[in-house]
């Protein structure tokens, strides 16, 4: 656990003082929730109805182009092969700095949701559902996106190729995670259905991602 | 504690690099592996560390914890030096020690004189003391296997008379010593083996 731990702190660390920490992913959150009533104008009945999935996507975005940090420049100055050769699993390794990238990134957005999703006019009844959804579904966001960072390793610039393989899979979280913080309006309510949904991506992807992005890694030594 | 290599092949992208590569180490053993460029030196190490799977043949390590691999009993100092630079010398060389080895506190950095640049980023290091810093794992985790691809390189006179030192340390207590290099590194090798290229050697 120590071995962990110390990982951990590293990575925090690290994300602080390459300006990836939770003050750019914020920044960056801002900017793009900032751009959308912009884009679309200024039609407040229709922002607050899309509140929830604006922010979801911002969300989606932000993960996505932070999510090549946790192994690439690691894999570059050769500490990934030197972290294979400690005493904790890959696996382990794979958890912790996924870990490590949730509290830079999916935490600190998840708690701000709400201040962003004003600009957005959001229903302050559905602000709770929103901070609810985004705090249990991000962790997925950050382990898919592990998955596809582990499998893009050796690829320079793999920016692009990165999106292509993690876009898809994150459609279902992105469903259920807007699903579940849509304030039950017209309709059945389906927003505790899709949040244990959410949950359950979430507890898979904590279990198969790492899994799987380990092999990609080791199979990228071979 | 003994490293067996018995008919070692290593293919690497469809390329044979070396074939039938057969060696024994035992306690304070040195083995220096010397050879041409591309020749597989590095990859027999990484192939010793476990970081590259060995299309055929056996290695193994008798007389350790074997619940660890080889990796694990072993450092593996190679050609990347494994620093951020956004931490400080310090923080380098503790965060792998923690990682490593599970040690608590901060480590010497007298071995390879960095006590002075202790608290400077590790990216205003030159190479040679990048290298120094490297090669400080060597002595803040102790572990029987050292693994070392070219650790001389970028090394001062005083830097390379303090490995050579280590290294004889390391030999007297016990410890094992696969060594790549292109010069002599200092240091009374019992076993040598060329890599020639694809041929076969032992």
């Amino acid at each position: 656990m120590n071995h962990l731990t110390a990982l951990v702190k590293r990575d925090l660390k690290l994300a602080y003082r390459l300006g990836g920490g939770a003050g750019t992913a914020i920044g960056f959150f801002l900017v793009v929730v900032t751009l959308l009533p912009l884009g679309i104008g200024p039609d407040s009945a229709l922002l607050s109805r899309i509140s929830a999935g604006a922010i979801w996507i911002a969300l989606l975005l932000s993960v996505l182009l932070s999510v090549d940090r946790i192994f690439q420049a690691d894999h570059e100055d050769g500490s990934l092969e030197l972290m294979l050769l400690g005493p904790v699993s890959l696996e382990m390794i794979v958890v912790s700095k996924t870990f490590a990238h949730w509290l830079t990134t999916g935490l600190p957005l998840a708690v701000t949701a709400p201040l962003f999703g004003v600009l957005l006019n959001i229903e302050p009844g559905a602000i709770g559902p929103l901070v609810l959804s985004t705090l249990i579904g991000s962790p997925a966001l950050s382990f898919l996106g592990a998955l596809g960072g582990a499998i893009t390793l050796g690829v320079r610039r793999g920016g692009l190729l990165l999106s292509l393989l993690i876009l898809p899979l994150y459609v279902p979280v992105l469903i259920f995670g807007v699903s579940a913080a849509s304030a039950s309006g017209a309709g059945p309510d389906i927003s505790t259905p899709s949040l244990l949904v959410l949950s359950a991506l979430s507890l898979a992807t904590l279990v198969l991602c790492p899994l799987a992005a380990a092999a990609a890694i080791r199979s990228h030594f071979r | 504690m003994k490293l067996s290599a018995e008919n070692l092949t290593c293919v690497r992208g469809g390329r044979t690099v070396f074939e039938n590569v057969s060696f024994e180490l035992a306690d304070g053993e040195a083995l220096l592996l010397t050879g041409p460029n591309g020749a597989g030196k590095s990859s027999l190490l990484r192939l010793i560390a476990g970081l590259v799977e060995p299309a055929a043949g056996n290695l193994r390590l008798t007389g350790h914890d074997s619940d660890l691999s080889i990796g694990q009993a072993s450092h593996f100092i190679g050609h990347a030096n494994a620093l951020k630079g956004a931490m400080s010398v310090q923080e380098n060389l503790d965060f792998w020690a923690r990682f490593l080895g599970g040690a608590e506190g901060s480590q010497s950095l007298e071995p390879f004189a960095l006590e002075a640049h202790a608290t400077i980023p590790a990216a205003l290091l030159s190479a040679g003391q990048s290298r120094r810093l490297a090669l400080l794992r060597l002595t803040a985790v102790p572990r029987r296997l050292w693994l070392l691809d070219e650790p001389t390189v970028g090394l001062d006179t005083a830097s390379l008379a303090t490995l050579v030192g280590l290294m004889e340390r390391h030999l007297a207590d016990g410890g094992l010593i696969i060594a790549a290099s292109h010069v002599d590194v200092g240091i009374a090798f019992k076993h040598r083996l060329e890599l020639a290229g694809r041929r076969a050697a032992s």
